[in-house]
């Protein structure tokens, strides 16, 4: 069993996979990667499994020393990485030799970068899964985002060292978009035609209280006397009218003071406010990369469309041409 | 896609990869035990591609992968289910204490809810501890347990601005609910108590101590109980 030492641990470096599913009647989310193509390729490019867990970074990575060496590759956004003080390139495998370190910075693009080493990262797996939940502090590496000091397990790498690169037509998928694609929410018809047409025509800046749980847009949505949703919240002893009910991954709800929350990855399974829209399920992916002040806006597709686009992008990330050895 | 109403039901989809299903538009016990009788069915014969299940009061949210199943392909499936709901037999719900510490440091909005309610803070603590409550779902955070009904007259409204963190154990009261904070989370219920018990860990048999269905009661302890127990 080889390791990581973490010489440095960033803002917010966390282990995670694609998550655990079918926990949500115990109350638990399925947490994993923000960005889980990024996890997917990354894993891809070191000869795991696509599920391997795998390190998140947001926003400042870390510095990472390898005493073993290992097989790794960067995938997501642009960190600025080296491997001892040599640029190291995203989307490709490298091998790092006994005692050499990784070092990243700050982003130059979004807001999540993935460091996939082949073996995967070794972690006692919490329900099925090895992915970290902060705000439980269950599943990943002692349930909480890597410190100083920590040593991370490798699982052992038999395989041989193999150069992949992703190929340049999926750059279009990984590429950060000001627009996402969304769905009508449950409770759309709660809301008048001109609070949905505000909705749609307005730009909205991610808040810096944004987190895996949700994240919090900035400009507040205009609600007209004639919304529901304003008569709900002035209903008796101040109870909200909403019934709560599970929410789905991507929904964007609109409390009681206005301000969309996209609900993400760690987001509580149920809620009481009304959903306006949901992000598609080819979007997904882009939100992890979202970071505080970018700007995004909001275009409705049908459902129809919404499963046309994800069975495409799955048809693409499945293709044998997509990583060039 | 449209929504759509069929034997007592209402679909609605949620996001392209989720569809919610509706027993109903009010909290009662009939629409408690249909979300619970359907849970129960679709564990025991759980649907291929169908990846996740968040029950709630009157609904359930069903996740399922979209490159596998649509809305209406498994609107049809789950209507065979729905179908067969009568003949489902659930399993009896156990009778469970949640040792509880009312007001001081382990309760800091107790004595505004009993201002609030005009009551004075023995009363409070008198009536929440006075009837069996029932589990209607777990939900928001894993082990947190949605408790109804809180009598009538508890009934306040969440805070102003949410709390940025709860004790874990924290008894806390909304609307006509109640729960116990499992883990150290943001909150907007008032909290009136706090209990020693684990309401959720990884390293027990039964990760949650509540499940869905159970009757649970509130037994007020003194500080000192809460301290020995806490120990235990």
């Amino acid at each position: 069993m080889s390791s990581l030492q973490v010489q440095a641990p960033g803002l917010q470096t966390t282990v995670q996979d694609l998550g655990r599913r079918g926990f949500g009647p115990l109350g638990v989310s399925p947490s994993g990667a923000a960005d889980p193509i990024s996890l997917r390729l990354g894993n891809r490019l070191v000869g795991n499994d696509e599920g391997a867990a795998g390190l998140e970074m947001m926003l400042l990575g870390g510095t990472f020393v390898f005493p073993e060496g290992a097989i790794v590759a960067l995938m997501g956004s642009d960190f600025g990485a080296t491997l001892d003080d040599v640029s190291l390139d995203l989307g490709t495998s490298a091998e790092v030799r006994p005692g050499q370190t990784i070092r990243l910075g700050p982003t130059n693009s979004g807001a999540r970068c993935y460091l996939c080493v082949h073996g995967g990262i070794s972690v006692k797996p919490f329900l099925g899964s090895a992915s970290t939940d902060i705000l439980s502090g269950l599943g990943g590496f002692e349930g909480r985002p890597l410190r100083k000091g920590d040593v991370v397990r490798i699982e052992s790498s038999t395989e041989p060292f193999h150069r992949r690169t992703i190929a340049p037509a999926v750059s279009e998928h990984l590429s950060r978009r000001k627009i996402l694609r969304v769905t009508a929410g449950p409770q759309a018809d709660w809301f008048s035609e001109s609070s949905l047409r505000s909705f749609y025509a307005s730009t909205y800046r991610v808040g810096e209280q944004s987190n895996r749980m949700g994240l919090r847009l900035e400009r507040e949505l205009e609600l007209g006397p004639e919304d529901k949703l304003e008569a709900a919240t002035i209903s008796q002893r101040g109870v909200s009218h909403m019934i709560t009910e599970g929410v789905s991954l991507g929904a964007i709800q609109v409390p009681t003071g206005g301000s969309p929350i996209i609900l993400f990855v760690e987001q509580q399974t149920t809620g009481g406010y009304p959903k306006i829209a949901n992000v598609i399920s080819a979007d997904l992916h882009r939100v992890g990369q979202l970071r505080p002040r970018d700007e995004i806006r909001f275009e409705q597709v049908t459902f129809e469309a919404a499963r046309s686009l994800l069975i495409e992008q799955e048809k693409l990330l499945s293709s044998k041409e997509l990583i060039l050895e | 896609m449209q929504t759509s109403t069929t034997r007592g039901v209402r679909f609605e989809p949620a996001s392209d990869q989720s569809l919610l299903l509706y027993f109903g538009e009010e909290i009662t016990l009939g629409t408690h035990r249909r979300v619970r009788r359907l849970l129960h069915l679709l564990e025991r014969e759980p649907i291929a591609d169908i990846r996740n299940l968040n029950p709630a009061y009157c609904s359930i949210l069903i996740s399922f992968d979209a490159l596998k199943l649509d809305h209406t392909e498994l609107e049809a499936i789950l209507l065979g289910y729905i179908d067969r709901l009568d003949a489902v037999h659930l399993p009896e719900g156990r009778e469970l204490q949640i040792p509880t510490c009312y007001g001081a440091e382990f309760g800091p909005d107790l004595n505004d809810v009993a201002a609030l309610l005009g009551m004075t803070p023995a009363q409070v603590i008198e009536l929440h501890a006075s009837i069996t409550y029932l589990v209607y779902f777990l939900g928001f955070v894993p082990g947190f347990a949605y408790l109804g009904e809180l009598p009538e007259a508890l009934a306040t409204p969440r805070l102003d601005s949410p709390r940025l963190t709860t004790p874990p154990g924290s008894v806390a009261i909304a609307g006509n609910q109640t729960g116990v904070y499992p883990f150290a989370t943001p909150g907007g219920w008032r909290i009136i108590g706090r209990t020693p018990i684990a309401m959720f860990r990884p390293d027990r048999k039964a990760m949650s101590f509540l499940s869905i269905g159970d009757r649970v009661r509130f037994i007020p302890i003194s500080a000192a109980r809460f301290a020995e127990l806490d120990k235990a």
